[in-house]
């Protein structure tokens, strides 16, 4: 991971950095756990309706990256040397990239559910099929970026002074890294309470739980497919805007990593669980950061993956397993 | 459209075959055989030199991409097309093979014949490693596991110094020639030729399979993993047969190609690979050989012949996994029907 963990002087099997650096780490560790619990709820929403993986999360992401840093760039006319903005305008503008970057990614989220699975699904095909027209859109829209970038990265302008807004003994709380945590929280929290009380909310659940069923409750399938799709996809945007504001720039490819973290993370905490991913994603969050600083930045990706063998190894299931039935999505 | 979409080469091939005598097969094979092992010269004939590529020498293309992608392809067939499972990984096994045959060639006195075993035990030890956990679940969690494994072997392979970090390994050594034909990069050819004969070896190894106990298992396991085990199939000893033998194929490629160029380095191994090699699959035909032959020679020539093609080569193999399994999920040879087949034994 680029940047702010970076911060951190690391080198092979430093355990002494755990130690003296305990509290910093723990709050890295929660910051990219939330964004990582935003990414893997559009795993897990569209593994609780489907019953597949949606592979084309991490594009969905990285469309999602895109969309904020082109609307501050483009739209709002900032570069790289602009300066940091405050008030009133700060908050429209971040606002605009963060609705932008949600919504980009929720419509693309909702044509790759039309150009992957639809159709297939109506043709009644098997998983395999689905499983390789739904990675075969992720490789059209990271190529796509690549070949639209020309494999170059793109700067999210520094608009908001990031400040330590306050010390908790000798860790400073970043400005960008409070606005993570809350508004991923509260993100997850509306997801939550969506789910759990809306009508459509009922219509995901009734959809998780038996696809026959509830089509004979009269619930329009594809229109609830859809709408999960979108919302995962509301959500995986949104984590895009986060991830920008945190680190700054963004590549074609970034997807990748961040992709099979978040979905190590809704696995870890039990694929399918809306629950399961806030916890899954924390954990995985608070491993990575951890992990990094004792083995060094480069082995990152290493560990999610090892992570992810044994968690399927011992607890397929996940952490959560079934077992908060209620808010199964 | 319909029509088109109803066309099926596999059967009206295996139609005319079934019609034919011994005498006459045996003389199409040969034929074939001939033209194939010809290949490296259509480019300096003037009837022939259209075959030609711009930029990369024709000899070299024909090595790698073409042969290579072909033998990879047949590997990956036997997962992804006979038993159905998902491998998005198979870059790795491509990977292990080709580092294999780098540090020993490099350290030890092994030559490549020597070390050519050894890539495809590892490999195919990898593959037991990686499927041990993973076969037991559903198909998408080895897609995703297999997807984070490609990219794992790349990340150590950078990391590792025994690997030679992001630089890699060079020098490595050149085959000791097989009945004076000289490896080297003025012989091409006989890279291309040991190419062919290995994939003459995987396809006897998979219609041999396919005949067999493990070819059945394969094919119910494909079809319904639940029935499968119902009817006594050990699905995970299978499934894992499968990775396994799959992965011992990469590993060959591999360690060939590290002898071919020489050198390797872990750019060489991207995600890229394993979509272009499952690309391949895909549209020549899932589980029919002579589709995933057709398939991978096509994709894996076109871009190298027309040149434009190849900054967008990813974004072209993505689409058309996307049509193809949209428009004709069965690739452009599917594989045969298994109605005909009991009609067929039904009449006998």
């Amino acid at each position: 991971m680029p940047g702010y963990l970076q911060v951190y002087e690391m080198s092979m099997m430093n355990f002494s950095v755990v130690t003296s650096q305990f509290w910093s780490l723990l709050l890295a560790g929660v910051a990219i756990g939330f964004i990582y619990v935003l990414i893997s709820l559009g795993y897990t929403m569209v593994y609780g309706v489907l019953r597949l993986i949606n592979f084309a999360n991490s594009e969905i992401f990285m469309v999602g990256t895109f969309a904020a840093i082109i609307v501050s760039r483009n739209f709002f006319g900032y570069g790289d040397t602009s300066d940091t903005i405050h008030g009133f305008k700060l908050y429209y503008t971040l606002a605009a990239c963060l609705i932008a970057a949600m919504l980009m990614s929720g419509v693309t989220a909702v044509i790759v559910e039309l150009v992957a699975y639809r159709r297939l699904r109506a043709k009644g095909t098997n998983r395999l099929a689905s499983l390789i027209s739904a990675i075969g859109t992720s490789i059209v829209l990271s190529e796509g970026a690549r070949i639209l970038t020309h494999s170059r990265p793109l700067a999210n302008p520094r608009l908001l002074d990031k400040f330590f807004v306050f010390n908790l003994g000798s860790v400073g709380f970043r400005i960008d890294i409070i606005i993570v945590i809350v508004s991923a929280a509260l993100l997850f929290f509306a997801v939550d309470r969506f789910v759990n009380k809306t009508l459509l909310g009922k219509a995901i659940r009734a959809v998780s739980m038996s696809e026959d069923t509830s089509r004979l409750m009269g619930i329009n399938l594809n229109r609830v497919i859809s709408a999960t799709f979108f919302i995962g996809g509301l959500m995986t945007g949104a984590a895009a805007f986060l991830y920008d504001l945190v680190f700054e720039n963004t590549k074609f490819n970034i997807g990748f990593n961040l992709g099979l973290a978040a979905f190590t993370a809704a696995v870890l905490g039990g694929i399918g669980n809306l629950r399961g991913a806030f916890f899954g994603g924390l954990t995985l969050g608070l491993i990575e950061v951890f992990a990094s600083a004792i083995f060094g930045a480069q082995w990152q990706s290493v560990t999610v993956f090892v992570v992810l063998v044994l968690v399927l190894l011992f607890k397929p299931n996940g952490l959560f397993g079934e077992a908060i039935q209620q808010s199964r999505v | 459209m319909a029509n088109l979409r109803n066309l099926n080469l596999r059967d009206r091939g295996a139609e005319i075959w079934e019609n034919w005598n011994r005498p006459k097969r045996t003389a199409f094979v040969f034929v074939i055989l001939g033209l194939v092992v010809l290949l490296p010269y259509a480019g300096a004939f003037s009837f022939t030199s259209i075959l030609n590529t711009p930029t990369a020498s024709y000899q070299a293309v024909l090595v790698y991409p073409v042969g290579m992608y072909v033998l990879m392809a047949l590997g990956l067939n036997i997962v992804v097309g006979k038993s159905g499972l998902l491998d998005l990984g198979y870059v790795a096994f491509f990977a292990i093979g080709a580092y294999t045959a780098a540090v020993l060639g490099t350290r030890t006195g092994l030559n490549i014949w020597e070390i050519l075993p050894i890539g495809m035990g590892l490999a195919m030890l990898s593959g037991v490693l990686l499927g041990l956990p993973t076969l037991r679940l559903r198909g998408d969690y080895l897609a995703i596991v297999t997807l984070g494994f490609g990219e794992i072997v790349r990340i150590v392979a950078i990391n590792t110094p025994a690997t030679g970090g992001p630089n890699g390994i060079g020098g490595v050594p050149n085959p000791p020639s097989i009945l004076g034909q000289k490896f080297n990069l003025d012989n091409l050819q006989g890279y291309f030729w040991i190419v062919v004969v290995m994939i003459l070896l995987v396809i006897w190894m998979i219609r041999r399979f396919s005949a067999r106990r493990p070819g059945r298992a394969w094919e119910a396991i494909r079809q319904d993993e639940d029935v499968a085990m119902l009817m006594g199939v050990p699905v995970l000893r299978y499934k894992i047969w499968s990775f396994s033998i799959g992965a011992a194929v990469g590993g060959a490629a591999g360690v060939i190609f590290a002898a071919k160029s020489a050198f390797v380095a872990p750019d060489m191994f991207t995600f890229n690979i394993s979509v272009l090699i499952l690309s391949c699959v895909v549209f020549g035909g899932m589980g029919n050989i002579w589709g995933v032959i057709l398939g991978s020679t096509i994709l894996a020539y076109l871009p190298e012949r027309i040149r434009f093609i190849s900054n967008a080569r990813q974004l072209v193999f993505g689409l058309a996994l996307v049509v193809i399994m949209n428009v004709r999920p069965d690739g452009l040879l599917p594989r045969k029907k298994r109605e005909k087949i009991t009609a067929k034994g039904a009449t006998k």
